[in-house]
């Protein structure tokens, strides 16, 4: 008992000097020029919630499992009934476009939410299977985004032929990343790709003869429904969308179709993660993760495995940029900063590190949420911190971080 | 059985780290189908050998040769460690179990067959769009896994996280995984350490086994006098980086630069002659 006391009079402490300039003080524009307001009660309510609130958790955490609580029961259960929850997720989400509450803002919203999971899916490869903390992801967002964005504008090659063209570029900038990074691991190799993330988004700014500089690129061909454009009144002669279904002409329709395009791709995206982690490639990420010293002396060159796993992952980055490029119709470099390359890494730790369904969530609470406060967004990043500080207090390993072997003795073979 | 051609020829091999010579011109032998043990006090340079012949460090001075049955003379000193292991089929474990802690105890010896099963999969082109050959190399990969984890006792753990094992299984599993390698020299670093008197005993005949059936020589750096004079029948001692005596275990324990050396500091040479009579 004397103990939790002490502890919440040194948390106390640390609030008050904390709130003293902070909340105390205040600095307000009068017509005279800049005034002190002092706050003191605001001030010292802080202080007082700091102090019961220590006090709270210190007699608490004796009487209840408080860290095994609620979030492993959670994860067990994710982990037993993983495979329906999966299923029941995908029908959720194809049925999302036909069900009543469903509206242009929710499909938009759902629409961010799937470009967030595939690059969380995407990042993934990197960090949960091979290991390897990737803090500029987002150049491969930016790469892919710039591709289709200035073959569709400049030679009006439709979205479907720059969609790998741009998985092809995005990829080979991830071998061009990964080689001079090939010796590094852990955090020498976050502050490489930090850096690589920020020179790519420099160039762009920079670089105004091709990218046009900040102001970024505009009139992006929209992608066409296998040829079928989403235009109210199509040239004469030739079909939209609506005309050849014979539909009333809806906006609608365009979301919708990218709606359904991005989780297409987002699945594609699982699906080659599930796959590949059953192949000799996939083994190979995971082993290099565990051990890399252990993986040269079983005759795996670290070289290939480490560059296949940054290309793979730049890969499904590109994908997702030109998407995202087709989607907005604008692209400017604002939009690849790292704040974005730090969210798409806090999804995939979140998420637990490997695990897919763990990244679906954490996107979840991470793009979404925010999104329906977004009165605070000013909250935002107040959010994360209490979202990362809870997961590495309960789960430190990520919100479902359980690992299942792809390859069981029980059912030999149960490969590809 | 061909006893006496050899295998590994070590010529005059040197290694220096700044100012310290860990190995100095050391030269010796291992045969073809036979047990050679590396001993010495600590620091001696046994596992700078090791890291020289495995490719992990190169070495300024020295040529390596490994006559392999099927591919011809290879110089090692040249190779890098993962073509040591892929290419030449020399294995080795690590001093420090070193194994693959968060897959299972399938999964690790399946990544020792990675190459095998790369070529089978075509790079893992063929396997993604799941063709049948990928399939059946697969299952191929996984009955050999069954045969050692079989060999070793460890199939009713199949899939089990490796690091969830318990010690002893966990030496054993390195070992089978070194040997889902198919090498044909395989380099056991301590294999022993930590051990109690069965469980060694139990490894000596895992050992003795591997040559008797697998037809793989083995070369080990050993503190464990049971198993260097239990089973070996080629032994070299280094101290300070040089060679001081080499031959057959009766030879080198009664060789007095060696007892000067090595066990006349350490009581575990008197114990080890029990156990290996």
């Amino acid at each position: 008992m004397p103990s939790a006391l002490r502890e919440s009079l040194f948390a106390a402490m640390i609030a008050a000097i904390l709130a003293v300039p902070l909340i105390g003080l205040e600095a307000a524009s009068t017509p005279t020029g800049l005034a002190l307001h002092t706050r003191w009660g605001a001030a010292a309510v802080a202080v007082a919630a700091v102090f019961a609130g220590r006090l709270g958790l210190s007699l608490w955490r004796g009487r209840l499992p408080f860290r095994a609580a609620l979030p492993a029961g959670f994860g067990a259960f994710a982990a037993r009934h993983r495979v329906w929850i999966s299923v029941a997720g995908v029908l959720f989400a194809v049925a999302l476009p036909f069900l009543p509450f469903s509206n242009r803002y929710v499909l938009d919203t759902a629409t961010t939410f799937l470009i967030y999971v595939m690059l969380g899916w995407g990042l993934n490869i990197v960090i949960g299977l091979a290991g390897l903390l990737d803090l500029g992801y987002v150049a491969f967002y930016a790469v892919g985004a710039y591709s289709y964005a200035l073959l569709g504008t400049h030679f009006g090659w439709p979205f479907w032929v720059c969609l790998p063209l741009a998985g092809a570029f995005a990829a080979l900038f991830g071998l061009v990343l990964g080689f001079p990074v090939l010796r590094l691991r852990g955090d020498y190799l976050a502050i490489v790709t930090l850096g690589f993330g920020e020179i790519i988004r420099i160039v762009l700014i920079n670089w105004s003869n091709l990218t046009n500089g900040p102001r970024g690129i505009g009139g992006i061909p929209r992608p066409s429904f296998f040829g079928l454009p989403f235009s109210a009144d199509p040239a004469p002669g030739t079909e939209s969308f609506h005309t050849f279904f014979a539909l009333d002409y809806s906006s609608i329709h365009r979301v919708a179709f990218l709606y359904f395009l991005i989780l297409a791709l987002a699945l594609l995206t699982n699906l080659f993660t599930l796959r590949i982690r059953r192949l000799p490639i996939g083994r190979a990420w995971e082993a290099l993760r565990e051990d890399e010293i252990a993986c040269r002396s079983l005759g795996l060159n670290p070289t290939l495995v480490k560059l296949s796993a940054f290309a793979v992952g730049a890969m499904f980055a590109g994908f997702a940029g030109s998407f995202f490029a087709a989607r907005q119709g604008f692209i400017s470099p604002e939009s690849f900063s790292f704040i974005e390359s730090a969210i798409i890494v806090a999804i995939v730790v979140l998420g637990g590190m490997g695990g897919q369904t763990g990244v679906v969530v954490a996107a979840f609470v991470l793009v979404v949420v925010p999104e329906w406060f977004r009165e605070f967004a000013e909250y935002r990043m107040l959010l994360f911190g209490v979202a990362m500080v809870a997961i590495m207090v309960w789960r430190p390993r990520g919100l479902l971080s359980h690992r299942e072997p792809v390859v069981r003795l029980d059912a030999p073979g149960g490969g590809p | 059985m061909t006893g006496a051609s050899p295998l590994l020829e070590v010529e005059h091999l040197s290694m220096g780290f700044g100012g310290v010579r860990a190995v100095d011109g050391l030269s010796f032998v291992a045969r073809r189908g036979g047990i050679t043990a590396l001993i010495g006090p600590n620091g001696a340079g046994k596992t700078t050998v090791f890291n020289c012949l495995t490719g992990f460090y190169r070495p300024p001075v020295g040529r390596l040769t490994l006559h392999h049955p099927d591919k011809g003379p290879l110089l090692l000193e040249r190779m890098d460690g993962h073509r040591v292991a892929g290419e030449a089929q020399v294995a080795r474990t690590f001093q420090n179990i070193r194994l693959f802690a968060r897959l299972s105890v399938l999964e690790n010896l399946l990544v020792a067959q990675h190459r095998r099963l790369m070529r089978a999969s075509l790079w893992s082109l063929a396997g993604l769009l799941g063709v049948r050959r990928y399939g059946r190399a697969e299952r191929e990969a996984v009955e050999f896994s069954k045969y050692w984890l079989d060999k070793i006792g460890l199939s009713h753990r199949a899939d089990r996280e490796a690091g969830t094992l318990p010690y002893g299984d966990q030496r054993r599993l390195e070992i089978a995984r070194a040997m889902c390698l198919r090498p044909v020299l395989l380099c056991l670093d301590e294999p022993a350490a930590g051990l109690n008197a069965s469980e060694s005993a139990e490894l000596n005949r895992l050992l003795l086994d591997i040559r008797a059936e697998e037809r793989v020589s083995l070369l080990l750096i050993e503190h464990d006098m049971s198993v260097v004079m239990g089973i070996s029948d080629h032994v070299v001692v280094l101290d300070h980086g040089r060679k001081i005596a080499e031959g057959t275990p009766a030879e080198v324990r009664s060789n007095p630069a060696v007892i000067h050396a090595y066990l006349g500091e350490e009581e575990d040479g008197e114990e080890g002659e029990a156990g290996g009579a």
